[in-house]
């Protein structure tokens, strides 16, 4: 009806006219080449660009070494070739291949680290289906239950037979997974509550609280209340009573987190014209009603971005946890070449911790793409 | 119109402020069940306050608010009871752009009404249908024209079946050429026998429909009558200075 255009007798429509010049050198000359100064920094560039990519190469993949044999004698590895490879200028691939269980799983237990495995393959699993769309309903909630019950009861063990492993013992990326996962799971939705709370206009004690809350662990670094939850908190506990570490950690950590999100989320329900309030008003929806119905959906759809970059910000932000002598990923990692015979090479270490943070961000930051996309597709304002 | 039963709405004596701003004075109306009521008046004349203090979109500061047989106060469940009765259609239509037409006009009766799902949608069908418009049902709201957008907006707000319908100025966000197609959906409405009170520009939708019109200036009723006395014989100098500037605009 409306949205249909007129076409005129006298001049039929035509077909956009095709490119003149196409194809990759045709897109050279226009992007890298159109001017004297833009040739030079093209060239420039491309210089840098290939001369560090080769050594780059040269280091990763062929002046390295990617296993070391076991000297005889002892029993224990031979690092020789590796320190070899280093004088080189090559990388040594072997610390990795050596040491890469302990960096996953941290002091776990050895013959019991297949528990911790499944561990992450169940996290793996959740996100997969969590960030499937068609799964999407209330039964959602019951698998996030269940997953992870499961994951407590692998880490725990001390039943169906596992040996019980103290929470002291665990570390690597299950601390790291859990730490995020649950820290932005249970920070969520209180960072809804807190963000309505902020907007109340009828309940203003609640407000003020919201407020308040907000401005005061807004105002102190993450570091400054990991260190209150895990130093300060077990004084002010009575005789007895201790939460373990981890718990603590996580609790700092969600409330930190619903802060953050909280104004996000505020910013949303900020961006959603009046008019949306009123129609739902206007309906008789009740406030709560209204909110999950009309104004949520709507507000939290405008704020992914922002949304994944606090929740990537948070998956990175787990490795402070390492000044409280929590053993999550990075921490694993960094003690892992404290071993004697692979102490000069750290950086292969951290190349690892790096590609596996980054494999998680990347993925958070593709999926928001795509489903900013998807939600563009079907509301078209 | 004094025939015994209670009126629909009540308004006596109702004082709004906007701050320093004093935009409702004194507002005094009755509409009676199965009135048509035509609200008009130069913009910033508080028209459209008035219409909203209705369902307690704004809240008046003096006065009282009768509509249904409840008054209105700060009793949110009674309010929310009075809106489920009262249907608004607003001038930039507001409907929910992430939920299809269909679920746009099956939400309310769903979860005020309680009406289990195949029913809402089969009475949501019906008012499209009367609307005119069931085949976009499957369809977001802004895939759809502004005049389909409106009477979807209609249809969502008669799917709850209310005994009253308010209308802020329907027709002044529409394309003229949509004007039509929103008139004459009211039109059928009025005729059905429907309370309405709208707050308009359109005087032959006026002249066609209104038991009453009522012009306010500067928050005060300052005239109202039947649509033939008020056009042919305007007795105030500002309804006649109004009508004198509308016309020429037409």
């Amino acid at each position: 009806m409306g949205t249909t255009t007129t076409t005129h007798a006298s001049t039929p429509a035509r077909a956009q006219p095709a490119l003149l010049v196409a194809g990759p050198i045709a897109w050279a000359r226009a992007n890298l080449f159109n001017s004297v100064w833009s040739s030079l920094v093209t060239l420039a560039l491309a210089y840098f660009l290939i001369k560090y990519a080769v050594s780059l190469v040269d280091w990763a993949f062929i002046k390295s070494v990617w296993t070391v044999p076991t000297d005889p004698a002892t029993g224990r590895l031979d690092p020789t070739a590796c320190r070899q490879a280093k004088a080189d200028g090559g990388a040594c691939w072997a610390v990795i291949w050596d040491r890469y269980r302990f960096i996953l799983f941290g002091r776990y237990p050895f013959d019991e680290q297949w528990r911790p495995a499944i561990v992450i393959v169940l996290f793996l699993g959740l996100f997969v289906v969590s960030a499937m769309r068609r799964f999407w309903r209330k039964e959602l909630a019951l698998i996030w239950v269940a997953t992870l019950t499961a994951i407590f009861v692998l880490m725990w063990g001390g039943v169906f037979g596992m040996r019980y492993v103290a929470q002291d013992e665990w570390g690597g990326l299950p601390i790291t997974l859990i730490l995020s996962t649950f820290g932005l799971a249970c920070a969520f939705p209180i960072a809804v509550l807190v963000a309505l709370g902020r907007r109340s206009t009828d309940l203003p004690a609640v407000k003020l609280l919201c407020v308040v809350y907000i401005e005061v662990i807004r105002g102190v670094p993450l570091i400054s209340l990991l260190f209150m939850a895990s130093v300060m908190f077990p004084l002010f506990m009575p005789e007895g009573l201790n939460p373990d570490k981890l718990l603590r950690a996580q609790v700092a950590i969600i409330l930190f987190a619903a802060v953050y999100l909280a104004e996000v989320i505020r910013g949303g329900l900020q961006a959603l014209p009046k008019g949306q309030y009123e129609a739902a008003d206007a309906l008789g929806l009740s406030y709560w009603r209204k909110m999950g119905l009309v104004i949520l959906p709507q507000a939290l759809r405008l704020v992914i971005p922002p949304l994944v970059n606090t929740f990537i910000g948070f998956f990175k932000d787990t490795s402070l946890v390492l000044i409280i002598g929590i053993f999550d990923l990075l921490t694993s990692g960094k003690i892992a070449v404290t071993e004697p015979i692979w102490q000069a090479f750290s950086t292969e270490v951290y190349i690892m911790l790096g590609l596996i943070y980054f494999c998680f961000c990347f993925s958070m930051a593709r999926y928001s793409r795509g489903l900013e996309r998807e939600f563009s597709k079907s509301v078209r304002r | 119109m004094s025939n015994g039963t209670p009126p629909a709405i009540l308004l006596d004596k109702v004082n709004k402020w906007f701050g320093q701003l004093h935009v409702l004075r004194d507002v005094s109306l009755e509409v009676a069940t199965g009135e048509k009521v035509v609200v008009c008046g130069p913009s910033g004349s508080g028209k459209s306050t008035l219409i909203r203090c209705i369902n307690r979109l704004e809240t008046h500061q003096e006065g009282r608010i009768v509509v249904d047989g409840t008054e209105l106060t700060d009793d949110t469940r009674a309010l929310d009871t009075i809106r489920s009765e009262v249907g608004m259609v607003f001038q930039s239509f507001n409907l929910f752009p992430h939920l299809t037409i269909l679920e746009n006009c099956t939400l309310a009766p769903i979860w005020v009404r309680k009406m289990p799902k195949v029913e809402a949608e089969a009475l949501a069908m019906e008012f499209l249908t009367r609307v005119k418009i069931p085949e976009q049902a499957k369809k977001f709201p802004g895939q759809l024209s502004g005049g389909q957008q409106q009477r979807v907006a209609i249809a969502r707000a008669l799917c709850m079946r209310p005994k009253i319908m308010l209308f802020d100025e329907p027709t002044s966000a529409l394309d003229p050429e949509m004007i039509k197609e929103v008139l004459d959906t009211m039109i059928e409405l009025a005729e059905s026998g429907m309370t309405m009170v709208c707050v308009t520009h359109e005087m032959g939708f006026a002249r066609q429909v209104a038991d009453r019109v009522v012009f306010m200036d500067q928050g005060e009723v300052v005239e109202s009558g039947t649509p033939h006395e008020m056009f042919e014989s305007p007795q105030t100098d500002r309804l006649k200075l109004f009508l004198s500037q509308i016309l020429r605009g037409h």
